[in-house]
């Protein structure tokens, strides 16, 4: 196998079945770090992609597939039509070639004994939904050395009003505690 | 209590506003819809994302989160008018647009879904059909806020083209 003239970018894969999400993890995993992140909708296409077929025995050797493509952080929703985030998770640890991938799960159902059967079944993180910027610092494990960005742009935001003409909305004051009546 | 800004904003199309009243009429809406609960801190998520890098990021998801919302409910208000509803297939409606008012920060619109989810748990027709209303009316609200937001970043937003030329 030629090896890569130069160093191939950090690859995320995100699974999420709905449109939103897959944008705001997209935006999430870009803004935290520099690294290239691929949504599919679907685990079925996750898998595609990671070039394992859906119905292959987990102890056979991965043919060459012109599809595969190296992926080094999966992303998935758990709860999605057809196959499951779960599933999906089983499928890439019972997996000798893909088994060393880290997976992390998002769930919008806050169910223990969920978190607990995705993290016995190899899961390294498991994220409850709405995600935040501030829950990718839970991914610092899993990202390349020096690759997090979050904490940097973050101190820089509060600081910086000068850069408004680009900005969305003012920052209220006092940002960190929201305006509640 | 409608705050003020949106009905000054919207009666003078013309008068040239200073860039920094445009950014303090979107600075009160804003704030006028956290106070009012119809966005929650997740909605600040999506404000933080956007940067000189992804300008239109909030713009996008408002409006992905509008189309994906006036689907769904065109589905449900088909679904619960049906003799025989098919409660399933109502609550998998409500729970995907529960997933996605809770990713973009709209509180009432999810807290609405939520108690969509207990009449379909129920298996009750009559609270489906009241819940759904509820659900449409914050929407609306939401959105009509939202298409407020959205033209006052437009015009700042030209503004800022307009000085750089």
């Amino acid at each position: 196998m030629a090896v890569a003239a130069e160093e191939a970018q950090f690859h995320v894969l995100a699974v999420d079945d709905s449109l939103i999400d897959r944008k705001l993890i997209e935006r999430l995993l870009k803004t935290s770090s520099s690294c290239q992140v691929t949504t599919v909708d679907s685990g079925s296409k996750a898998l595609q992609m990671l070039g394992l077929r859906e119905d292959e025995e987990s102890t056979s050797p991965v043919p060459a597939d012109k599809n595969k493509i190296e992926v080094n952080l999966v992303v998935t929703d758990y709860c999605m039509p057809g196959m499951t985030g779960y599933d999906l998770l089983k499928k890439i640890k019972g997996s000798s070639s893909l088994k060393n991938i880290p997976v992390v799960i998002m769930s919008s159902e806050n169910v223990p004994s969920r978190t607990t059967r995705c993290l016995e079944g190899g899961a390294e993180e498991f994220f409850l939904k709405p995600i935040k910027l501030s829950d990718m610092t839970r991914l610092t494990p899993y990202l390349p050395k020096g690759k997090l960005k979050e904490q940097q742009r973050e101190s820089s935001n509060d600081n910086n009003y000068s850069n408004q003409s680009k900005d969305f909305c003012l920052r209220r004051q006092g940002q960190d505690s929201p305006v509640i009546a | 209590m409608l705050p003020l800004c949106s009905r000054v904003l919207l009666s003078h199309p013309f008068s040239p506003m200073s860039l920094m009243a445009l950014r303090e009429q979107l600075n009160m809406l804003v704030n006028s819809m956290y106070i009012e609960g119809l966005l929650d801190q997740q909605f600040q998520q999506l404000q933080m994302l956007q940067d000189a890098s992804s300008p239109g990021f909030v713009a996008e998801v408002i409006n992905l989160f509008c189309e994906d919302a006036e689907r769904i409910l065109t589905e449900l208000t088909k679904l619960v008018d049906q003799a025989v509803v098919d409660f399933q297939k109502v609550d998998a409606y409500v729970h995907q647009l529960k997933g996605s008012s809770s990713s973009v920060g709209a509180q009432n619109v999810k807290l609405a879904c939520i108690q969509f989810r207990q009449f379909c748990e129920e298996n009750n027709k009559d609270g489906c059909l009241n819940a759904l209303n509820v659900v449409k009316h914050h929407y609306y609200l939401l959105r009509n806020k939202f298409d407020t937001m959205l033209q006052l970043e437009q015009r700042i937003q030209a503004y800022d083209s307009k000085q750089q030329n």
